[in-house]
């Protein structure tokens, strides 16, 4: 019998049957999404081709269409065009049309930025500032208080939309930035007040004590001992809050038009010639996939490095 | 530095009175210890004179300064948690200047000041390191120096060396004397170590239950403890105790126990009541074959340089420390007889030691 490993460790085969079942779950996982990145450079009949193409002439006309608006044109009028300056008229040209202007995307790309991270940055600091009250002070309630926050999530948020959206129009709140910032943040905030209440019951409470007596008020040794040491669990928190706020699509429609219209209401009425410009949407979805995708790549880290390092023994 | 006052001090959570009545005055340039078992109420003293805890009523005074209700930040004290709580995303340098960047010093001012406590500590070449590199003395020295940059009116620790093993403990407990002999800094220390209490202390306050029972140099605490509680607690084993069934009268020199005459210390105090207990140190009785209490060996611990026999009588079990040669063996039969008159009579109904020839 082999005695060199603890009997407590996985033995190689189960360690081989764990990593086998992890690579087929996540080939399974990114079929879908790499499906979705390749219909992004097919053009669009290729798109659409049946059976469906898997090598292809990769093609930009995707992320073109995405950001233009074109209209098409007879072959005499684009005979009587000078001839085009870059690579994407030339692309809209030999399809027959001329970029007439750009599209709402990058609008409602960056609506989506200053949505998902003005409510996740909103969520976590004052769920950070909640959950320390709720970790150290005696709160009247507390148990009751924080039974309601999280009966907050208890039915899905689209069951209030109707008084929402009545009382979003009365308060002027309705297509506005500001207006869908606290509607994401009141919905993510019972989770990050969770959350981050557990990582801040495990900062024991001397290193606040050892600011204040070092001359810092107890707000200042809140940011300056408290929040650094709860990086892994704002990281985590931040990472829930711009998942939900980014993706949020139900709401969106619902509140959104102009003004404040986010990339997911908008990216599926994305038609072209003779339907939906399959392309156009595989290419905005890919773009709306990246930036949460760098932003977790970014927290990683924190995710992963303890909260203390072992500099308080316990 | 200055003195330490604190005034009929009480703390209450809910029910529960953790700290009565309590006053104490610590002296400038003293090296205080509140010694007691956990739960005595000697940790919120202390967090009340550090301001980490405000106290249900009565005052504390830092020098002329009442500060009983200031936060911890307006007291200008320094404290040494038992956890040392030194900032783990900090390196050295910047805990030991944490405290000072909040009171606006110069950066040149600070990194002098630093350098000067890293040196006194001898900390000076791990300041670029980081907290969890550190062993738990390093760390230790790191909490001290923390404390020591401020300069503060005084030094509040609350069981520094708790969380050392016995060898760095004796090291660091020697290091925290020379450092005190050093900076001449008012120091109220915690522990229930009496060992660390009277190896530190010039005087120790003695806790328990919320109370202060007594507050005197070592010595005193040692040898004319004036409570029940503190002889059994100083002292290692603590004091023995026989309960004897008779009153003390004024004058009285001699107690007649199980027929044997014992001579005590001349009592200047009458007992309360009938029930009272006869106190002597383990070092202060002898075996012998007669003329003393009888009793069986029950147990002999061999400490080195002493032994310690446990002797079951009729009283109970009562310790003798005796000589390295006494040999004997267990369930062998003995006398136990007191050979000064180191002794001390306990009311029974108040715990308190009566004054006597020797209590005096």
């Amino acid at each position: 019998m082999d005695t060199s490993r603890s009997y407590l460790e996985p033995s190689s085969f189960s360690k081989k049957l764990a990593a086998t079942i992890i690579i087929v779950y996540t080939v399974i996982t990114l079929i879908p999404i790499s499906w979705m990145v390749m219909t992004s450079f097919k053009n669009v009949n290729s798109a659409i081709s049946y059976p469906p193409e898997v090598l292809f002439k990769p093609s930009l006309e995707g992320y073109v269409n995405l950001f233009t608006n074109r209209s098409r044109q007879s072959q005499e009028y684009l005979d009587s065009l000078p001839a085009p300056e870059t690579w994407y008229e030339e692309l809209v040209r030999s399809r027959e049309m001329v970029i007439t202007g750009p599209s709402k995307f990058l609008g409602r790309y960056s609506n989506s930025m200053i949505i998902g991270f003005g409510s996740t940055f909103a969520s976590v600091f004052l769920g950070a500032l909640a959950a320390y009250a709720f970790s150290r002070f005696r709160v009247p309630l507390k148990d009751d208080l924080l039974f309601f926050i999280l009966s907050t999530r208890m039915f899905p948020p689209i069951a209030v939309a109707v008084p929402i959206f009545i009382m979003y129009r009365k308060l002027g709140l309705g297509d506005t930035h500001l207006g869908m910032i606290i509607l994401y943040t009141v919905v993510n905030l019972s989770l990050a007040v969770w959350l981050l209440k557990g990582f801040m019951d495990e900062i024991p409470k001397e290193y606040e004590e050892a600011a204040m007596i070092d001359g810092y008020s107890r707000l200042q040794a809140f940011f300056k001992v408290v929040l650094p040491q709860a990086m892994t669990g704002i990281a985590a928190t931040a990472i829930f809050c711009m998942i939900f706020s980014w993706n949020e699509y139900a709401f969106a429609v619902l509140l959104t038009q102009f003004n404040a219209q986010t990339a997911p209401p908008f990216i599926p009425t994305i038609i072209g010639e003779g339907g939906l410009d399959w392309p156009a949407i595989g290419a905005g979805t890919t773009l709306f996939l990246l930036p949460v995708m760098v932003f977790t790549i970014i927290l990683r880290k924190h995710l992963l490095r303890g909260i203390t390092f072992g500099a308080v023994r316990k | 530095m200055s003195k330490i006052k604190i005034v009929n001090l009480q703390k209450s959570f809910g029910d529960f009175t953790a700290v009565k009545n309590s006053n104490l005055t610590i002296n400038d340039k003293e090296f205080f210890v509140l010694l007691g078992p956990s739960g005595c109420g000697k940790t919120t003293t202390l967090r009340m004179i550090a301001g980490l805890e405000l106290p249900t009523s009565g005052e504390i005074y830092l020098g002329d300064e009442e500060v009983g209700m200031l936060r911890a930040s307006e007291r200008d004290i320094a404290f040494v948690f038992q956890l040392f709580a030194l900032y783990p995303h900090m390196n050295v340098k910047n805990n030991l200047s944490f405290p000072l960047k909040m009171q606006g010093y110069s950066r040149s001012e600070i990194k002098t000041r630093v350098e000067e406590a890293a040196k006194l500590l001898r900390i000076d070449h791990i300041l670029n390191s980081n907290i969890s590199s550190l062993s738990g003395g390093d760390r230790q020295r790191v909490a001290l120096g923390r404390a020591l940059v401020r300069r503060p009116k005084a030094f509040l620790m609350d069981e520094p060396l708790g969380t050392l093993d016995a060898e760095f403990r004796e090291l660091m407990c020697l290091e925290l004397k020379k450092l005190h002999i050093d900076i001449g800094a008012t120091t109220v220390y915690v522990t229930h170590d009496q060992l660390e209490a009277m190896s530190l202390a010039d005087r120790i306050a003695v806790m328990d239950g919320g109370e202060i029972l007594q507050a005197d140099e070592p010595s005193v605490i040692y040898n004319k403890p004036a409570t029940k509680f503190v002889a059994s607690f100083i002292g290692s084993p603590g004091m023995n105790f026989i309960s004897i069934d008779q009153g003390i009268s004024n004058e009285q020199s001699t107690l007649n126990i199980e027929g044997t005459n014992f001579n005590i210390p001349k009592q200047y105090e009458i007992s309360k009541g009938k029930k009272n207990s006869f106190g002597i140190r383990p070092e202060n009785l002898s075996l012998t074959s007669e003329g003393g209490l009888k009793g069986s060996v029950f147990g002999v611990e061999y400490l080195g340089s002493r032994k310690i026999v446990t002797v079951k009588t009729n009283f109970g079990e009562i310790k003798v420390k005796t000589d390295i040669s006494t040999s004997v063996k267990v369930n062998e039969n003995v006398q136990v007889k007191p050979s000064n008159d180191n002794i001390i009579i306990f009311d029974g109904e108040t715990d308190k030691s009566l004054k006597s020839e020797f209590m005096n």
